[in-house]
C-alpha cells in the first residue's frame, strides 16, 4: 500500500494500544511503569508520551472538559478518571479465532497439565469472544496421536523432577539405533511433529530428538545437568540450521517426485524446460541424500556432486547384485 | 499527522462511548477536536475515521433519538464494545500464554497478540505464565493460508491454480470454502468445488499463484454438521488391506524396518536376519525399501520384489 496507508494503520495501531491502556491499569489500580511498558511491549519514553495523550483528550462541547485524569508520579500509574473507557474492546474475529485454534490444538497434547485448566480456559474464552470465536470451529489442527505418547508423558515426567533420560534414537538419514543420555530441556511441538530438546551427552551439545523415533526411553534416578551456556534451538527460526560444512547438493525431481521440495528445506527450486524441478538442499548427511536417492528411483536425479551421483549409482547396483543373484535360492523354501 | 490522527480518533471514540443519546455529526464536529471547519472536508474526514474505527472492531452504531425528529446520529453502545468480564485461574493465564505463543511468526501472530493485549487489560495476568517445558508452533508457510482463512472466516467462495499430485502443470479449481485444517504440520482446505460439483480437500502447498476471491461476503453457506477435520482426517487415511512380506535384512541394518517387524530370526547366510513385516502401500513401501540398498532385500511377495527391482533400476536409467 501507499505511503498513507502506512501512517493509518500506525495511528489506529497507537489508538488500540491507548484503548487497552487505560484498563490495563484501571483493573490494576497502581501499576508500574517498568511493568506497563513491558507489557504493552513499548518503552518507557512511549508509554509517558502514551499518558500524556490520554491525558490530554479533551471534549469541546456542550462544555469543555477532560474525560481522562491520570498521573504517573514515582513510577507508578495510576487512573482516576476514565469514564466509559475502563473496559478493553471485545474480541476481534482473528484475534478470539486465534486463540481458540491454538487452545483447541494444546488440548490435543496428551501432556498439558491434567487437561481441565485447557477446557477451563477454552469454556471462558468462547463465553466472553462471543460471536467472535464462531469461524474458530472452521479450524482445526490435528496432531499426530499415534506416535510418542507413552514417551511424551514420560518426558514430562522427567522435565518436571529434573531426571536425565536414556533413550535409544532412530537416526533415520543413517539408519541407525544409538544409545545415549540426555538431560531434557523441553518438548517442542513444531510441524505437527513432537520433539525433545536436550543437552545430548553423547554429542556434548543440544540435540533434538523426534518424538516417533525414540525406540525405547527410560528415566533415570539421576538429576540432569544442562550446561548453563545450553543455547535452545529457535524454534521460530525453524528446526533445520545450515552450517558451513553442509554439503550443497543438486537433484532433479520428476513429477512424482516433487515431494521432496515440500519436505526438505530447500535452498532453491526452479522449473526445468522438461518439466521437471530442479531444487538445491543443504546437508551436513550425504547418506541421507543417498538414500532419498534411491527411494526416488527415475523420479529424483542427483546431478552434483558428481562423486555423490556415482556413489548413489554404486549403491543401487550393489543392491541389485542381491536380485541377479540369490534369487531362486531364496525364494524356493 | 499520524500524532493528531491518534488525537483525533481517541477523542471521537471517548466522546461516543460517553455519549448516552445519538449524536449528530454536527454535534460530533463541535466536541472533538482536530476536524476542518469546513463542513464538506469534515465529512469527508469523518467518514474515513468512521470505516477505520469500524475496522478495528468498534461497534459504531447509528440511529435516531427516540421521541425526537432529529437527523440520524452515531454512538458506540458500550455494552457492544466492551469484552464481557473473564478471570483466568494462574493455571488457566499460563496456557492462555502458551496459546497465544502457538501462532508466533505464523499468519495469526499478530492476532494472537492484539487477544493477549485486550485480555491482559481485563486485568489477567498471561505474563505470570509458569513454563511447562512445552513449545507447541502453528506454522503457516503455505502463502494461500492468509486468503483462505479469510475465505473461510467470511464465507467467501475462492479461485486458485492447483497442482495436483504427480502433475507439471497446474489446474484452476473454484471453491466454496468450509474449512481450513492443519494435519500433521501441513494445512488443507476442504469445501465445495463448484466444477467438480462435489466435496474436495486440497493441500495449500500445492496451490500455485494466488486466491482470488470470487463472491462477497457470507455467499457460501457450510452444510449443517459438516466436520471439516473429520473429512480431512478420512481424506487419505481409508484403511488398505494389510498384506506381510518376508526381507533378509543385514544385521546392526534396517533399523527403520525392524521397529515393525513381526519376527526376526536368523538367516542362514551369516550375517543376515529374516524378518516379517506389514505393509498397506507397496508402492510407498518398495520405495521405502529401496532407501536402504543392499542392506535390505525382499524375498517376497514377488510383486513388491519387482516394485524394489524397479525403483533401483530407476535410479541408473
Amino acid at each position: 500500500m501507499n505511503d498513507s496507508a502506512a501512517r493509518n494503520q500506525t495511528a489506529t495501531d497507537r489508538l488500540q494500544r491507548l484503548l487497552a491502556l487505560v484498563p490495563y491499569v484501571v483493573s490494576r489500580n497502581v501499576v508500574g511503569m517498568a511493568e506497563t511498558a513491558a507489557a504493552f511491549g513499548i518503552t518507557e519514553r512511549e508509554l509517558v508520551d502514551d499518558l500524556n495523550m490520554l491525558w490530554c483528550v479533551e471534549l469541546r462541547s456542550p462544555d469543555p472538559y477532560c474525560p481522562i485524569d491520570l498521573s504517573y508520579e514515582g513510577g507508578e500509574i495510576m487512573i482516576s478518571e476514565a469514564e466509559a473507557m475502563d473496559r478493553p474492546l471485545r474480541l476481534g474475529v482473528d484475534e478470539a479465532c486465534a486463540l481458540l485454534v491454538a487452545l483447541r490444538m494444546l488440548a490435543e497434547l496428551p501432556s498439558i497439565g491434567d487437561g481441565s485448566a485447557l477446557s477451563r480456559t477454552i469454556a471462558k474464552l468462547e463465553a466472553a469472544a462471543g460471536n467472535a470465536g464462531g469461524p474458530s470451529a472452521q479450524v482445526a489442527v490435528q496432531m499426530d496421536h499415534l506416535a510418542g505418547q507413552t514417551a511424551m508423558a514420560q518426558i514430562t515426567d522427567a522435565l518436571g523432577r529434573d531426571r536425565r533420560l536414556h533413550i535409544s534414537y532412530y537416526v533415520h538419514g543413517r539408519d541407525e539405533a544409538t544409545e545415549r543420555d540426555v538431560d531434557p530441556m523441553r518438548l517442542l511441538v513444531v510441524e505437527g511433529r513432537t520433539y525433545l530438546e536436550g543437552w545430548c551427552r553423547r554429542a556434548n551439545a543440544v540435540r533434538t530428538f523426534r518424538l516417533d523415533r525414540i525406540l525405547a526411553l527410560e528415566v533415570l534416578d539421576v538429576a540432569k545437568e544442562v550446561p548453563t551456556g545450553a543455547q535452545p534451538v529457535d524454534v521460530d527460526g525453524g528446526l533445520f540450521r545450515p552450517s558451513p560444512e553442509d554439503v550443497h547438493v543438486v537433484l532433479e525431481l520428476g513429477a512424482a517426485g516433487r515431494w521432496v521440495a515440500e519436505y526438505f528445506p530447500c535452498e532453491s527450486a526452479e522449473e526445468t524446460p522438461d518439466g521437471r524441478l530442479r531444487i538445491m538442499l543443504r546437508t551436513p548427511d550425504t547418506q541421507m541424500v543417498r538414500r532419498l536417492a534411491l527411494r526416488l528411483g527415475e523420479d529424483g536425479r542427483v546431478i552434483s556432486p558428481p562423486e555423490l551421483a556415482e556413489q548413489i549409482a554404486a549403491d543401487a547396483m550393489a543392491a541389485l547384485e542381491h536380485y541377479a543373484t540369490q534369487s531362486i535360492m531364496d525364494t524356493a523354501m | 499527522m499520524s500524532r493528531r490522527k491518534t488525537e483525533r480518533l481517541l477523542s471521537l471514540v471517548v466522546c461516543l462511548l460517553s455519549a448516552r443519546r445519538y449524536l449528530t455529526a454536527a454535534q460530533i464536529r463541535d466536541a472533538v477536536p482536530g476536524y476542518p471547519d469546513s463542513f464538506d472536508a469534515f465529512k469527508r474526514m469523518f467518514e474515513r475515521d468512521k470505516d477505520e474505527l469500524r475496522e478495528l472492531g468498534i461497534p459504531l452504531e447509528t440511529g435516531v433519538n427516540a421521541g425526537t425528529e432529529d437527523e440520524a446520529g452515531y454512538r458506540i453502545s458500550r455494552q457492544a464494545y466492551e469484552l464481557p468480564d473473564i478471570r483466568l485461574e494462574p493455571d488457566e493465564a499460563a496456557v492462555l500464554g502458551l496459546a497465544a505463543r502457538v501462532w508466533r511468526r505464523a499468519e495469526l501472530a499478530g492476532a494472537a497478540e492484539g487477544a493477549l493485549l485486550k485480555l491482559r487489560a481485563a486485568g489477567i495476568e498471561a505474563e505470570d505464565m509458569s513454563q511447562p517445558g512445552i513449545e507447541p508452533r502453528l506454522q503457516t508457510g503455505e502463502a494461500a493460508f492468509g486468503p483462505l482463512w479469510e475465505a473461510v472466516r467470511d464465507r467467501r467462495p475462492v479461485s486458485f491454480g492447483y497442482l495436483a499430485a504427480g502433475r507439471s502443470t497446474s489446474q484452476q479449481r473454484l471453491l466454496e470454502p468450509w474449512g481450513v485444517v492443519n494435519r500433521r504440520g501441513r494445512w488443507y482446505v476442504v469445501g465445495h468445488d463448484r466444477d467438480r460439483g462435489e466435496q474436495r480437500v486440497f493441500r495449500l502447498s500445492r496451490i500455485a499463484g494466488s486466491v482470488t476471491f470470487i463472491g462477497p461476503s457470507g455467499s457460501v453457506t457450510v452444510p449443517p454438521g459438516t466436520d471439516v477435520r473429520g473429512t480431512v482426517m478420512a481424506w487419505d487415511s481409508e484403511p488398505p488391506p494389510v498384506r506381510t512380506c518376508r526381507l533378509r535384512i543385514r544385521q546392526g541394518a534396517g533399523h527403520g524396518l525392524r521397529r515393525h517387524a513381526r519376527s526376526v530370526t536368523p538367516a542362514r547366510q551369516s550375517g543376515w536376519d529374516e524378518v516379517e513385516v506389514t505393509f498397506t502401500d507397496l508402492g510407498w513401501f518398495a520405495e521405502q525399501i529401496a532407501s536402504f540398498g543392499a542392506d535390505v532385500v525382499v524375498l517376497e511377495p514377488m510383486d513388491l520384489r519387482d516394485a524394489v527391482i524397479g525403483r533401483l533400476k530407476g535410479v541408473l536409467a
